[in-house]
């Protein structure tokens, strides 16, 4: 690369007219996570894009097959840092399937309820990064805060704000908190206000607009084959829904809506996690309404589930059976399960493979956003280098979980 | 519909084909020839009973003792029926070689990063793949890391510098004198060069 103070006489200032190759990221300010995009340019407009992913490689399916079952859920959860409380469910979910499990209905709607909190917290984040890439940063400030309240109930919960690590095969790691539901209805309200105070800036924006709007379309057909799911998928029209087509949990017992846009552009994008919201909102208000007070949160099986630490302590039953479930692991028996939830940015499916031992022979994460960052580059070529950004905002891209 | 798909698939094509199947967990499964890979998948796509038009996952699995030692696992999604299939194929001798498979890019275009990943961890080559190159990894990446011969343990050798000036292909790690040299130029090593 040649050094900018050269000096050049101005009559052999030429210029170039051969595309311009640049390199975004891996660590570019504008990006989340590190992700590296090699794009030609001519002009300004993108001719060829080559998105390289992988810096966040941490081999966690490798690290899976080193522990218990129990212990990937800390893997889980770094998967990714938008929506933990998703992956955990999601595993759990895969592993009871292959063990042939069913949580007891509290525990269900205790699942659903952290689940759409999360999936609430998610989207605000990603349409607050978005925004704030558009030059929005009063949004991006309100929405945090909005997080913020997500991030409290859970912490409240679940002991951390982030990386809970709170499921657990067979249940969860605590029954709710006396004070769940109180708490949860109170920043209920606040965080859907909070979110549409958000987008009452940006819906009738013209500058927001004009930048969105039939930027980095896709269509139907091209998107159902890239994989694409989740939000990204429903922007282009597409009314599916995993929580519909296939309900798992409980969700076949609640009333909602599956949003969908239209152009499947950025605008659609934004608005259909924007709507998302006041679905989830609506969901949480079922299940505190149909939850049971009472009631085990773990299923009722001593091969699974830890006993009582007080019983630990005092037993000797109690003692060796933490000592074989926390030593051997739990054992999961022999075959295979692909199970499948809907994260917050489309399928997330975990392929179980276990040879009935208490460690796992293949856990297979399904990150929803590894398809969609696998359509990126078809999405930005023909696109303005400036609305690359945007566009990679709009998807969502976790990298802890596309790198794996 | 439990069973209905393999049904089909096995009155389509037979036992010849159609290797094994199973119904664990509620999950239809199928052991296809690997020779009729792709063909299975562009039928299971457009048969107007399957309509399998999304390729939900695509990964391998190395069942190491045995033979063929690895299958590679493609998850498929019918949007219209809302039911799914998972369909596997067995290949490779005991040391991982000879693992060759038809690309399902052709058939549905999410397969490509799929198979990236999968050649990426498992060294299990796609025919017809329009850019099968390491997707996680980087390309002087020795061994196939999620083959279970691969210890989990194991250190990497040093890259060095990469050379070439082609943008679009390279990589890190870049030598000392590339990318902000405007950021460098006072660093004292750049100048002893000088």
């Amino acid at each position: 690369m040649e050094p900018l103070d050269q000096e050049v006489e101005e009559s052999e200032l030429e210029l170039p007219s051969d595309p311009m190759q640049l390199m975004m990221g891996p660590s570019h300010p504008a990006m989340h996570g590190t992700v590296r995009i090699a794009v030609e340019l001519s002009g300004e407009v993108v001719v060829k894009a080559d998105v390289q992913i992988g810096y966040l490689h941490r081999g966690f399916e490798k690290s899976c097959e080193r522990g218990n079952w129990t212990q990937v859920f800390p893997y889980v959860d770094r998967c990714n840092y938008s929506s933990p409380m998703l992956n955990n469910v999601g595993y759990a979910l895969a592993v009871e399937k292959l063990c042939g499990l069913t949580v007891p209905d509290r525990c269900q709607y205790y699942r659903v309820i952290l689940g759409e909190l999360a999936r609430m917290a998610d989207h605000l984040v990603c349409n607050a990064a978005m925004a704030m890439e558009l030059g929005a940063f009063t949004p991006f400030l309100w929405w945090t805060r909005a997080r913020e309240m997500i991030y409290d109930l859970f912490e409240e919960e679940t002991g951390a704000r982030v990386t809970h690590s709170f499921g657990r095969i067979g249940g969860m790691a605590h029954p709710p908190t006396d004070n769940f539901k109180q708490h949860t209805l109170a920043i209920l309200d606040k965080v859907v206000a909070s979110s549409d105070e958000g987008i009452s800036l940006l819906e009738t924006n013209r500058i927001f607009m004009d930048r969105t709007m039939g930027v980095s379309a896709i269509s139907q057909a091209d998107a159902i084959a890239l994989g694409w799911t989740g939000p990204c998928l429903r922007s282009t029209g597409v009314p599916y829904d995993i929580r519909k087509a296939h309900p798992y949990l409980v969700y076949d017992r609640f009333e909602f809506d599956v949003p969908v846009g239209h152009e499947g552009d950025n605008y659609d994008r934004l608005m259909v996690r924007a709507e998302e919201v006041h679905q989830s909102a609506r969901i949480i208000r079922q299940a505190l309404e149909q939850m049971p007070d009472e009631g085990p949160i773990n299923v009722d099986d001593p091969r699974i589930v830890l006993p009582p630490k007080g019983e630990v302590y005092d037993t000797i039953e109690a003692t060796i059976r933490h000592f074989k479930i926390i030593m051997e692991g739990l054992k999961v028996p022999a075959g295979e399960a692909y199970g499948y939830t809907e994260a917050a940015n489309g399928e997330l499916g975990f392929y179980v493979v276990s040879d009935g031992s208490g460690t796992p022979y293949r856990v297979r994460i399904r990150p929803p956003s590894f398809a969609l960052v696998g359509g990126l580059s078809k999405l930005i070529t023909g696109q303005m280098i400036a609305d690359i950004i945007p566009t990679f905002g709009s998807m969502n891209m976790i990298g802890g979980e596309c790198d794996h | 519909m439990a069973q209905k798909l393999l049904d089909i698939l096995i009155e389509r094509f037979g036992d010849s084909v159609v290797l094994e199947t199973h119904n664990h967990c509620g999950d239809e499964t199928a052991v296809i020839d690997a020779a009729h890979w792709r063909e299975v998948a562009t039928f299971l796509r457009d048969d107007p009973r399957c309509k399998m038009n999304m390729l939900a996952d695509l990964c391998g699995v190395d069942r190491f003792d045995a033979e063929p030692r690895f299958e590679v696992v493609a998850h498929l999604n019918s949007l219209h029926f809302a039911h799914r299939l998972r369909i596997k194929a067995r290949i490779g001798d005991e040391d991982g070689e000879g693992a060759l498979l038809d690309s399902l890019v052709p058939v549905w275009a999410g397969a490509n990063w799929f198979e990236r990943e999968t050649y990426d961890m498992f060294g299990i080559k796609f025919e017809a793949h329009p850019d099968l190159r390491r997707i996680l990894l980087y390309e002087e990446f020795e061994g196939y890391p999620l083959r279970k011969d691969y210890p989990a343990a194991k250190t990497q050798p040093l890259v060095p510098y990469r050379e070439g000036p082609d943008v679009l292909d390279k990589l890190p790690p870049f030598g000392a004198d590339e990318g902000m040299v405007f950021g460098r130029k006072h660093l004292d090593y750049v100048k002893e060069e000088d």
